[in-house]
């Protein structure tokens, strides 16, 4: 089998960490602040691993788009098992723009070159909540899409995915080569070792540039302002019904 | 006497030691050890590090369960099968044997996650490659590494430190458990009970301490000289007691350890016939900054749940870190856990540089991180009142967790002795080589102009001539003045008693444990200094903070020993140990309290 699977993991401010709002609301605050793999990417990462310990395919490689320390992420993604790592390197202006569709276009081209049987990635980031990357690489490339994937299933040259779906679950069948995303329950992400860590250092992270892909990075999407949510409002008690309805015309809900 | 005289011979330091602590008794300043704060890792072990320390911490956080190990009193099956899996048995064992071949510093900085969350985890880890095959890692032969280390780095054997008998703890020396050479000379036959060992009953390899018949050198006479073995239980013979119900630490395996005519093959000799002391001294030697870095997590950890009660509970009316008690508590709090956790590094560093003698700084970092991890908890329990004494609340568990800090591994009490009686002996070198040159003055001009100038300067109340200037950031300067005149006070006072009593300081132990005292806060005042002055250096956003723990603690600790010497020199603290000698004898006497009850029955 010489299936090879890309996944595509992306940095993001760790879960436990509050956020705040940069004074001049541009964006949110990210120096120093603790930053980890996104947890639907880890997800994708586990499958793909599994998909290869079960011998089903053969190589995996995690790619990651942005400045520098994006190969902190590619690196724990080989410390969990990845073979080999691609680090698309956007910095800057380009990283502050970089969304979906600009991420899709870079998966799609390195797929192409790769030589790819699946992408595999998380069904959205924890940041942006996007959940578009998966879809739109998919389009871009013309292949069968299997997202908020719950469970995969190789199949020879198909794949199986059921679906998490708001009525249940869907099950569908794809010609590889496919893009599955990733749900909360495909799998339990394993711990990453220290001895795998360590081993994981002497593993490859090939750099390439947006430009070296034939990808145009330009964003149609200017991000004009971010806020905080509004902050909770005290609630307040009321002795009778007629209080209520009352109060409740008064605040112009009625 | 007492083991620590006996280790002293032998973890004697040369004449010209670069340790501050061995120094300051001279009343001498060598910054060589202390300045600038040690920085040991280059970019690619900072980086391994960094990327280590997320998964050590989730693993923490997410799988183990301190207070289930605590009530089980063993650490979850689970738990153990995934800190193997982690790697964690094996952090220092080299890469090429199965292990992570981390340096000092890397260590402590993961065992201080460890000490964060569970202590009773920290022990099982520690007892195992803390001390439990340290042995081999520093005095093994290549056969023995190769043989020993890949297994206890998987964590498939595990392995205990196997010292301690009913009737020999801090007295060491004197312990009873023997090994006979066979006529063949093949093996020896272990014979003897050890206690209190922590792994007891779940190792497979031991470092074991016996007695052995030696023959002198010089004399030609047989003596019994202690002998480190490598142990296999599955040497036959070798048996474990029930686990002990213990005040804290339940999670740790605690055991009798029994040896019944075990044969162990003389290649299980670890370092030299007859050397086995020195080969457990150095042991406990090189494990105790992992203590100082292990405690230093787990004040973190208690300070943040103290803030977090003072910031969110309201009390007459305001939150209660608005109150000047409270407030004082928490900087108190924030002060012992700089101190220790700027000793662990300053401790790591140096041996990592390639310090050979630091047994003075382990020995004063191990007592203060005991003695200042009780403190902190002990705050953060009064601070967070009822609530803290719920076990719900996670902190009585640390404090039971942290009593026996102060108790093994070198009773702090004994440490206190060992750092004075180290202090005084090489002290006492100087001193003696003064005597020679006053025998040969004129040979010896120099030596005697500059020894008379200083206690002249001193007699008229003028320095020594020592400065800290240029060496401390600019801004932390009077700290610096008054740590020089600390030390200057230190080291007159400490001449003052090798004059005053010669070799017979040794038994002086109302003064030895005041001198300990004031060395360990001198010790503190310079790591402080030399932590502050490097973030300072550089920039650092807290700089300011640190300026502020490194002053306040500096002010405190200089009124502390400017006032233990002062006392130390006048002829009240004679009367003084008079009084407490009496008292205890009285009490001896007696069986308990001497003084009848007030109401006469």
């Amino acid at each position: 089998m010489s299936a090879r699977v890309l996944v595509g993991v992306k940095r993001v401010i760790d879960y436990a960490v509050k956020i705040r709002v940069k004074p001049d609301n541009t964006g949110v605050v990210t120096d120093g602040v603790k930053h980890s793999m996104n947890p639907f990417c880890e997800i994708a990462v586990e499958e793909a691993v599994k998909l290869k310990e079960k011998k089903l395919i053969k190589e995996v490689v995690a790619v990651s788009c942005g400045p520098q320390q994006a190969q902190e992420t590619i690196r724990t993604a080989l410390a969990m098992g990845a073979d080999r790592g691609i680090h698309v390197e956007v910095s800057g202006k380009d990283y502050d723009n970089l969304g979906p569709l600009q991420v899709s276009k870079i998966l799609a081209a390195l797929a192409k070159k790769e030589e790819t049987s699946l992408i595999i990635l998380g069904k959205q980031a924890i940041d942006d909540d996007c959940n578009q990357t998966g879809q739109m690489t998919a389009a871009l490339l013309d292949w069968p899409q299997g997202t908020f994937a719950s469970e995969v299933v190789l199949e020879g040259d198909k794949v199986k995915v059921i679906r998490e779906i708001d009525g249940g679950l869907e099950t569908v069948r794809l010609k590889m080569p496919a893009v599955i995303t990733a749900d909360l329950r495909l799998n339990t992400p394993r711990y990453a070792t220290l001895p795998n860590i360590m081993k994981a250092k002497k593993k490859k992270i090939d750099v390439v540039k947006p430009g070296e892909l034939g990808v145009d990075l330009t964003s149609h999407l200017e991000v004009l302002r971010v806020d905080e949510p509004p902050q909770r409002q005290a609630g307040m008690k009321v002795e009778t019904v007629e209080e209520l309805i009352s109060r409740l015309k008064e605040a112009g809900r009625m | 006497g007492m083991s620590g005289a006996r280790a002293l011979r032998l973890l004697c330091v040369p004449q010209e030691s670069k340790s501050f602590a061995v120094n300051m008794f001279k009343g001498q300043i060598n910054t060589s050890q202390v300045f600038p704060f040690p920085s040991v890792l280059n970019e690619e072990q900072s980086q391994f590090l960094q990327e280590l320390v997320g998964p050590v911490s989730k693993f923490f956080i997410e799988v183990n369960d301190p207070m289930k190990n605590d009530a089980l009193e063993k650490v979850e099956d689970s738990t153990m099968e995934g800190l193997k899996e982690l790697g964690a048995f094996g952090l220092q064992v080299p890469t090429d044997l199965g292990g992570l071949g981390l340096t000092n510093t890397q260590y402590a900085r993961l065992v201080e996650i460890v000490g964060m969350y569970d202590l009773g985890v920290g022990i099982t880890l520690g007892a195992h490659q803390s001390i439990g095959f340290k042995g081999i890692l520093l005095f093994g032969t290549r056969a023995q590494k190769e043989k020993y280390l890949p297994k206890l780095a998987s964590g498939e054997d595990v392995a205990a430190f196997c010292l301690t008998e009913p009737a020999s703890g801090s007295d060491a020396a004197s312990i009873k458990t023997t090994a006979v050479l066979s006529p063949c000379g093949k093996y020896y036959t272990l014979n003897g009970g050890k206690i209190w060992i922590s792994n007891g009953g779940l190792a497979e390899i031991f470092t074991v301490f016996a007695k052995t018949s030696v023959k002198d050198e010089k004399t030609g006479e047989m003596k019994d000289k202690i002998t480190a073995f490598i142990v296999e239980r599955s040497f036959g013979g070798v048996t474990s007691g029930p686990p002990e119900k213990k005040m804290g630490i339940k999670a740790s395996n605690t055991a009798e350890v029994h040896f019944d005519n075990v044969r162990v093959p003389v290649e299980c000799v670890l370092g030299e016939v007859g050397g086995g002391f020195k080969v457990a001294m150095n042991i406990l030697n090189n494990g105790r900054f992992g203590m100082a870095a292990a405690l230093a997590g787990t004040m973190k950890g208690v300070i943040a749940k103290a803030v977090d009660h003072a910031v969110n509970r309201t009390q007459f009316g305001s939150k209660i870190h608005n109150y000047g008690v409270i407030q004082e508590k928490m900087a108190r709090m924030a002060m012992l856990h700089y101190v220790t956790e700027s000793m662990a590094y300053m401790v790591s560093g140096n041996m990592d540089s390639g310090a050979s003698d630091f047994q003075i700084e382990a020995a004063i970092s191990k007592i203060f991180a005991s003695e200042a991890s009780w403190s902190v908890t002990d705050e953060c329990i009064q601070i967070m009142g009822g609530m803290g004494f719920m076990k719900e609340a996670g902190a009585e568990r640390v404090m039971r967790d942290l009593r026996i800090f102060r108790i093994f591994e070198g009773t702090n009490d004994i440490l206190r002795l060992f750092v004075a009686l180290n202090g005084f002996q090489n002290a006492g070198n100087q001193l003696k080589n003064l005597q020679k040159a006053l025998k040969n003055p004129l040979g010896n001009a120099g030596l005697l102009t500059g020894e008379i100038g200083k206690r002249a300067r001193r007699r008229v109340g003028l320095g020594s001539g020592l400065s800290l200037q240029g060496t401390v950031h600019p801004e932390v300067a009077h700290s610096g003045d008054l740590t020089v005149k600390a030390i200057e006070e230190f080291g007159a006072t400490i001449e003052e008693m090798l004059l005053k009593h010669g070799k017979k300081i040794i038994d002086e132990q109302f003064v030895l444990k005041r001198v300990a005292d004031s060395a360990i806060d001198l010790y503190a005042m310079v790591v402080v200094l030399s932590r502050a002055s490097r973030s300072l250096a550089q920039g650092l956003p807290s700089a300011q903070h640190e300026k502020l723990l490194c002053e306040t603690w500096c002010i405190e600790a200089y009124g502390r020993i400017m006032a233990d010497m002062k006392s130390l020199r006048s002829s009240s603290s004679k009367q003084l140990f008079k009084n407490l000698r009496a008292i205890s004898s009285a009490l001896v006497d007696n069986g308990g309290v001497v003084s009848p009850h007030p109401l006469g029955f």
